[in-house]
């Protein structure tokens, strides 16, 4: 077994002997820049706590947060509620522990809607050219001209509200930055040799896309997804707020603030600790964000 | 000024450039049209094809057959479906957006009436960000890696992660309820209401004019707070851009040059730096006054201030289509217009581009 000394020098070689070496070494010495930055670092924190709190919800809290107990109603915060209850007795710690697996959906239900067709669109554009391009920039400008949550509001209007119809909104309305990032992408390496070389020995156009152009991408997609994410709970949790996204009694954070509204003069709590849940985690995303784009995308760093 | 530079930097430029200016006008007419278009197309997507049944929508599920089948073929259902959306097209280019089921009036009337509160507080919204956002930026970039930049770095996410709506509520809890010192939600106490005739609809224009001085202060004690909240997107936005814009230029020889010829660090600044950041940032600040019309829309609602984001909020409440869709339209048609404005403005300020 080598010590912790010799995979240091290792991952830090000069030379590496292998891919796979020198693979790990660009992402140790990312995360070598990425953890000198503090600021990075807090966003890194704040996601991961978000993640753990989420996985963990059923061993930290001390019910689902879902049965009103009205004997309890708007308890303010003490040791035993430490957010105190809301207008139905529940406890708020509960609720938003819970709701954080709402928002790690909203999220992950967005970006998996939006990172393929924003891929496929923009690398299909970029790498093909021609009319297809312009058919296709021509789409993604008209996304890109709309505003995001008007746009929204009209789709939950007509397909109803709800979580699932609040998600597919903003996915409509957020893909088209990537299919743009995915096409810059694109048109800057699909003159480069090794795609030569590929085409020369026979690889299909979707393979070479899928295996060498797509993987190229992956860096300023992810930067732009960590800062997307902070918009994306914005939105969907100004939706919950309007009472076009996730439905009572979910604990999603944006309808948890919308309902304690009218007690915020004489019980503050109830609407003011959902607010910092969604300050905090989208602050988390946008430090994040902002440390992985100094690391992985040196050219916008300044 | 920038005429000046322009033509010095290029001999060639004045020959060449209108053509390749009007050529690039082309291009932003043609993508207005075609943005246009594809706005359109997804209301009339949402508005007559979403619904099962858009005849139901509006006469409701106990209407007699008869009525029934003379909003079917009002709305032209029997027709082809590119032939309904052009007929769409046709209503849209008279201005008619329908009648409001809520309010019994033509939609566009309604938009008329409640889009000048809106403009006010976007309006006041963008000129507070630029008041604030534009020297935090600056300070920013000139103490660039020292603490003022970390501060405003941080000050511009907060900006970025708070959620508007929420951050409204607590402003009016501790500026209203417990400070006392801005008036609360709406545009005017009940006291002054309809005392001045809406000429423009913006309070404190009409105000002004008819010289109702105190309407003019209780319109404005309304409208700082509102107008501050939805401000806070701007100001992080536009402090962050002209940190970045001031660093591109800070870096650049002729700074180099300005200082060693002597010049006062505040003419490198202001003078040198900052008149060269002036036309990418004008189009930054419009592209958020184009997107703060559409995000006053949490805003309002939580100062009940009349403007088409509470409009369009509530009809979707009341299942009233043609209003939301109307304002969709409006607010969308805006907000496209503003971008293309701000491009065009750059193209026509900056030589490079053209």
């Amino acid at each position: 077994m080598p010590g912790v000394g010799t995979l240091r020098a290792w991952l830090l070689a000069e030379a590496p002997g292998s891919s796979s070496q020198a693979r790990l070494q660009r992402v140790y010495l990312g995360w070598l820049s990425f953890s000198r930055n503090p600021i990075a670092m807090i966003g890194l924190f704040i996601v991961a706590g978000l993640v753990l709190v989420a996985a963990l919800a059923p061993w930290i809290t001390g019910s689902e947060g879902l049965q009103p107990e009205l004997s309890n109603r708007l308890h303010p915060p003490d040791g035993t509620h430490w957010f105190g209850t809301d207008e139905l007795g529940r406890d708020i710690y509960d609720r938003i522990v819970w709701g954080s697996r709402i928002t790690l959906y909203i999220v992950s239900l967005v970006s998996i809607i939006v990172v393929p067709i924003g891929l496929i669109i923009g690398i299909v554009s970029g790498y093909i050219g021609g009319v297809v391009d312009s058919i296709l920039m021509r789409l993604t400008d008209i996304f890109l001209a709309f505003p995001r949550l008007i746009l929204a509001m009209a789709f939950v209007a007509a397909l109803g509200p709800g979580l699932e119809n609040a998600v597919l909104a903003i996915a409509l309305t957020t893909w088209s930055p990537y299919a743009r990032i995915a096409r810059a992408e694109a048109l800057t390496i699909r003159n480069s040799e090794f795609i030569l070389a590929a085409q020369v020995q026979g690889v299909s156009t979707a393979g070479i896309l899928l295996r060498h152009v797509a993987p190229l991408c992956t860096s300023s997609v992810i930067v732009r997804l960590t800062l997307d994410m902070a918009g994306i709970i914005l939105t969907a949790a100004g939706l919950g707020f309007l009472g076009l996204g996730a439905q009572p009694p979910t604990p999603e954070w944006g309808a948890m603030i919308s309902l304690g509204r009218q007690y915020l003069i004489d019980q503050w709590w109830v609407p003011t600790v959902p607010g910092v849940a969604i300050l905090v985690v989208s602050l988390g995303f946008n430090l994040l964000g902002d440390g992985l784009r100094d690391v992985l995308d040196p050219k916008s760093g300044k | 000024m920038t005429e000046t530079t322009a033509s010095g930097r290029q001999a060639t430029g004045p020959l060449r450039a209108p053509s390749s200016f009007v050529v690039s006008l082309l291009g932003v007419a043609a993508s207005l049209v075609l943005t246009f278009i594809g706005l359109t197309a997804i209301t009339f997507t949402i508005g007559r094809v979403m619904p099962a049944d858009p005849v139901l929508a509006i006469v409701g599920d106990r209407a007699p057959q008869d009525v029934y089948d003379q909003v079917y073929l009002q709305l032209g259902l029997d027709k082809p479906i590119y032939v309904q959306y052009l007929r769409y097209l046709g209503q849209l280019s008279e201005g008619d957006l329908g009648v409001s089921i809520m309010t019994a009036q033509p939609v566009m009337d309604d938009i008329l009436r409640f889009f000048p509160a809106t403009l006010e507080l976007a309006t006041v919204a963008t000129l507070l960000g630029i008041l604030v956002g534009i020297p935090m930026g600056v300070f920013a970039a000139v103490n660039q890696g020292r603490w003022p930049d970390h501060v405003v770095r941080v000050i511009g996410l907060i900006g970025y992660s708070v959620p508007v709506f929420w951050l409204g509520m607590v402003g009016l809890l501790i500026f209203y309820a417990k400070l006392g010192w801005v008036a609360g939600p709406g545009r005017l106490d009940v006291y002054y209401d309809g005392i001045v005739e809406p000429v423009t609809g913006i309070l404190l224009i009409d105000a002004a004019m008819t010289g109702e001085w105190d309407i003019f202060r209780n319109a404005a004690s309304h409208l700082v707070l509102p107008a501050s909240i939805l401000g806070t997107f701007t100001l992080a936005y536009i402090a962050r851009m002209t940190r970045s814009f001031m660093l591109d230029q800070l870096n650049q020889e002729y700074i180099l040059t300005a200082r060693v010829k002597g010049a006062s660090e505040f003419a490198v600044i202001w003078r040198h730096a900052f008149r060269n950041v002036l036309v990418q940032l004008i189009t930054i600040i419009g592209l958020t006054y184009a997107s703060l019309l559409e995000g006053s829309v949490l805003t309002e609602t939580v100062f009940a201030w009349p403007g088409i984001g509470q409009y369009i909020t509530n009809s979707l409440f009341n299942n009233d289509m043609n209003a939301v869709l109307g304002g969709t339209i409006v607010v969308g048609v805006c907000f496209v217009g503003i971008n293309m404005l701000s491009d065009l403005l750059y193209r026509l300020a900056d030589p490079r581009v053209r």
